[in-house]
């Protein structure tokens, strides 16, 4: 995926509207026929719209967060496969119902590793994000993912996730076709498949659409990613009665949904870094230092036997939640 | 909580409001919030709270669900003691040990969800048993934490699980935490099913969203109570997506039914048969 301009976006999230007036200049400037006598300034007007992006990114709130994550330029599972892996070989369909462009499947090689890969695609095109469903996969999807895993297992090939997406499409036909058993189902297969699973939330990691290709030996979230039960809008929704602008925000900090609070709260492994200023500024450092944390991981797991890596699957998820012991007993 | 005054065995917001008339002691009847008939409670009461009118069946507390499964005095509750904590300080219009407190204070639950080892005519079971009335039925550390614990018990002590569902999905004031306990319990299914248990899984009104999508499409056999509204979505994200009035019926238990997502179909009244019959069948 190339750079869309120099500094990496076109499209301007609302928080970064101090730098459009700064970029502006810049590009004025750099208009000029004498361009060259400029070069001074320009150097400088970039350096203060750099530093001030980056004083942007430091302080960003969990909705802002979300904003960042769900940025129409930052790069999608197509893109790292590109970026990451060699010879990737695609495997289509579900061999029951049909082929969800909203789930990428198939073979590929990361760093040292054959590995199998699956994530959430939403689409780059108008046509393509209509497609995918904007990354909401059918059951189809996460049928043709526990398929393609299974066949991983059989051939002793590590597998990595991708996760991306808004949430399970929650339509008609999803319904008729089984979107909740399609993804319980995945819930507890992965839990018992007896090869290493690491999952990276690369974007939006929306409950159970976001689960249902999640559960594994080790997760990580990129630094600008959410993880969460549910929406900050769906949340805001139903507990604050409406979702406008106040309430999301509200909402997205209540549900603890960043990397760094999933990885406070214990739920995920590690917070991979992306570029100070979002992933989508530069893709392939991002990719980059995903790529490490997958082969590394990868490299750890691979050490275990199969039992071993399905029983200390199980201790990790078996130790999640917080609960006390109440004074009364509950009425029988 | 024995202090408490007696919980509503079932959601009263199932019922229509009545007029009191003089002289009528209060309780005695009520009005069905279905088909609006008049009904006795006695005998409501008696039909295990199913309308004796139109056959609706109301959503009934954790504790009277139970309390119609098994044998009399059967019950043995596990953990009832557990509760919920706050682990991430969730405030929405209330802070969330407020709505537990409330919620506590109106069920006399600690939490949404009743679990131990009961007979069912006169076979031993594990038993869960959600309770809609406690926060929507919704699942926390609490609710993944104890019906956990219940199927691990099922597969040491190598008998059936039964879990009757009723929950609008996972808890939100527990984010994260709730997320990951419909991956906790579906991995206790799958080391469950390594051990070969039986789990049969009861879907009642209703049943939606991360409960419906980890354990409760898991049984090896589902049951559904008539009518009972069972999804992944709600119905009205679903109209949101696509911009059009759902069919009748859609998300039904019978629509289940149809669409190949459950097994039977069991009137309340006959659910203590079925469930013993399935265990002479596939029980151990």
């Amino acid at each position: 995926m190339a750079k869309s301009t120099e500094y990496g976006s076109t499209y301007t999230l609302p928080f970064e509207q101090p730098i459009v007036e700064l970029q502006k200049q810049i590009t004025i400037f750099e208009q000029k026929p004498d361009a060259a006598e400029f070069a001074e300034e320009i150097e400088s007007l970039k350096k203060n719209r750099d530093q001030l992006l980056e004083k942007i990114y430091r302080n960003l709130s969990p909705w802002d967060i979300v904003r960042v994550a769900r940025h129409p330029q930052r790069p999608q599972t197509s893109d790292y496969i590109e970026m990451m892996c060699r010879d990737f070989c695609e495997l289509h369909g579900d061999r029951h119902f049909g082929d969800d462009p909203a789930m990428i499947t198939g073979f590929g090689r990361i760093g040292p590793h054959k590995v199998m890969i699956i994530g959430h695609q939403k689409g780059k095109t108008t046509q393509e994000k209509i497609t995918c469903h904007f990354g909401c996969a059918h059951p189809e999807g996460y049928r043709k993912a526990l398929l393609k895993m299974k066949l991983a297992e059989k051939f002793g090939l590590p597998i990595v996730t991708f996760i991306d997406t808004p949430g399970a499409y929650p339509g008609l036909k999803a319904e008729e076709r089984g979107q909740a058993a399609a993804i319980a189902v995945n819930l507890l297969e992965m839990s018992r498949l007896k090869t290493p699973i690491v999952c990276v939330v690369i974007g939006e990691g929306g409950s159970g659409g976001a689960l249902g290709i999640g559960v594994g030996d080790r997760t990580a979230m990129l630094k600008y990613s959410w993880y969460s039960v549910i929406s900050p809008e769906g949340c805001a929704a139903i507990l604050w009665k409406k979702a406008d602008e106040q309430t999301n925000l509200q909402a997205a900090e209540a549900l603890k949904l960043t990397a760094v609070d999933n990885l406070a709260n214990g739920l995920i492994d590690d917070v991979i870094a992306e570029p100070s200023t979002g992933a989508h500024r530069d893709p392939q450092a991002t990719a980059k230092q995903m790529e490490h944390w997958i082969v590394d991981r990868i490299r750890e797991l691979k050490r275990f036997k199969p039992q071993t890596l399905v029983q200390k699957r199980y201790e990790r998820l078996r130790n999640i939640g917080e609960v006390a012991l109440a004074a009364t007993p509950t009425q029988h | 909580m024995t202090q408490t005054p007696s919980p509503h065995p079932i959601d009263t917001s199932e019922l229509k409001p009545i007029h009191a008339k003089k002289g009528v002691p209060e309780g005695l009847w009520i009005r069905c919030g279905k088909c609006a008939a008049m009904l006795f409670r006695k005998a409501v009461e008696n039909n295990l709270w199913v309308c004796t009118k139109c056959q609706h069946h109301f959503r009934v507390s954790g504790q009277q669900r139970v309390k119609q499964l098994v044998d009399k005095d059967s019950f043995e509750p596990f953990n009832t003691t557990m509760a919920p904590v706050d682990p991430l300080g969730f405030v929405d219009l209330k802070g969330y040990p407020e709505r537990i407190a409330a919620a506590q204070k109106k069920t006399g639950q600690n939490d949404a969800v009743q679990t131990g080892m009961a007979y069912i005519k006169g076979r031993k079971v594990i038993l869960a048993c959600m309770d809609f009335t406690f926060l929507g039925g919704s699942m926390g550390s609490v609710v993944g934490e104890k019906i956990t614990q219940a199927i691990e018990q099922a597969g040491e002590n190598n008998l059936p699980m039964v879990i009757v569902c009723s929950s609008g999905g996972a808890r939100m004031m527990e984010s994260g935490f709730s997320l990951m306990q419909m991956a906790k319990v579906s991995a206790a299914l799958a080391r469950f099913d390594d051990q070969d248990g039986l789990f049969i899984s009861v879907l009642t009104d209703p049943t939606t969203g991360g409960v419906t999508a980890s354990f409760a499409m898991l049984g090896d056999v589902i049951l559904a109570e008539p009518k009972a509204l069972i999804g992944f979505a709600g119905p009205r994200v679903i109209e949101q997506t696509i911009r059009q009035e759902l069919p009748e019926g859609f998300q039904r238990a019978e629509f289940l039914l149809e669409c190949g997502f459950i097994d039977r179909l069991v009137h309340r009244k006959e659910l203590r048969t079925e469930i013993s019959r399935i265990i002479d069948y596939a029980g151990k």
